[in-house]
């Protein structure tokens, strides 16, 4: 199993290119057996929202 | 249709925030504001209402900052670069197997998409953008901000792909650390929701 420090990498990169299918398979299961990577995988992909809410240029196109 | 200068002026403060975490100084920012302005009155002809006024007065502003951007600095020093991100952060975080040391295994954000609504949680974010140091700033923001594609920042930044990647994960890294520790685990969080 890939480690921690490992799927992070991933899941930082998920955000700037596609996985390949056995990367994406790989930090799927890493993070359903470890929180503490669940967790950051939200964090990180939050980050990334957020940076699309950061000039109300979303909630404009409501 | 014609635009009332009283309304890109209400738009001023949303663009120097941007234009702000981009270039970082001031009299820049004020350059591509002034630009930015003066291009949207001339070809205020050609904003026909099928975007919002915001949308279509940000897309000038973006094109003015990748211009300034541009203009200034166009190769990122290496050596600086790693002077300033070479700083242990995963070791701090990873022991040597790769696992979470106990301290630094991320919790859980509650509600975290609730924060967008906090005026106090965008100043965060901006403190903890500005927090990063610059050069890592500048590559996380062209790929978030500006919207470039990965290669594209690599072109532009004579630097390898998989550098890029590299800071990138460090920013995403430090700005996590940072909105947890000032924003969701600390007062901020709390006192909003209250
Ligand atoms: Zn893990």
């Amino acid at each position: 199993m890939m480690n921690c420090k490992e799927a992070n990498q991933l899941m930082s990169q998920e955000l700037d290119r596609k996985l390949t299918w056995r990367e994406l398979a790989a930090l799927k299961f890493h993070v359903t057996l470890c929180d503490g990577c669940a967790n950051a995988r939200k964090q990180v992909s939050f980050i990334h929202h957020a940076c699309k809410h950061a000039f109300g240029l979303e909630d404009e196109k409501k | 249709m014609t635009i009332d200068t009283s309304v890109l002026n209400a738009l001023r403060p949303d663009m120097t925030r941007f234009a702000y975490l981009l270039l970082r100084d001031q009299h820049a920012v004020e350059d591509v504001i002034q630009e930015t302005m003066l291009t949207a009155i001339e070809k205020q002809d050609g904003f026909k209402n099928k975007s919002s006024l915001k949308t279509w007065l940000f897309s000038i502003l973006r094109n003015k900052t990748i211009d300034a951007l541009r203009r200034g600095k166009r190769e990122v020093n290496i050596s600086t670069l790693s002077n300033d991100e070479d700083d242990g952060l995963e070791e701090v975080l990873f022991n040597h197997h790769g696992a979470w040391n106990m301290e630094t295994k991320p919790n859980t954000w509650s509600n975290p998409d609730a924060s967008f609504e906090q005026k106090q949680f965008w100043a965060v974010f901006d403190a903890c953008l500005n927090h990063l140091p610059s050069q890592t700033s500048r590559i996380f923001m062209m790929r978030e901000f500006l919207e470039f594609e990965v290669d594209d920042i690599c072109k532009e930044l004579n630097l390898s792909t998989s550098n890029c990647w590299v800071i990138l994960h460090r920013a995403r890294t430090k700005l996590r650390l940072c909105l947890d520790t000032k924003w969701f685990s600390g007062q901020g969080f709390q006192a909003s929701r209250s």
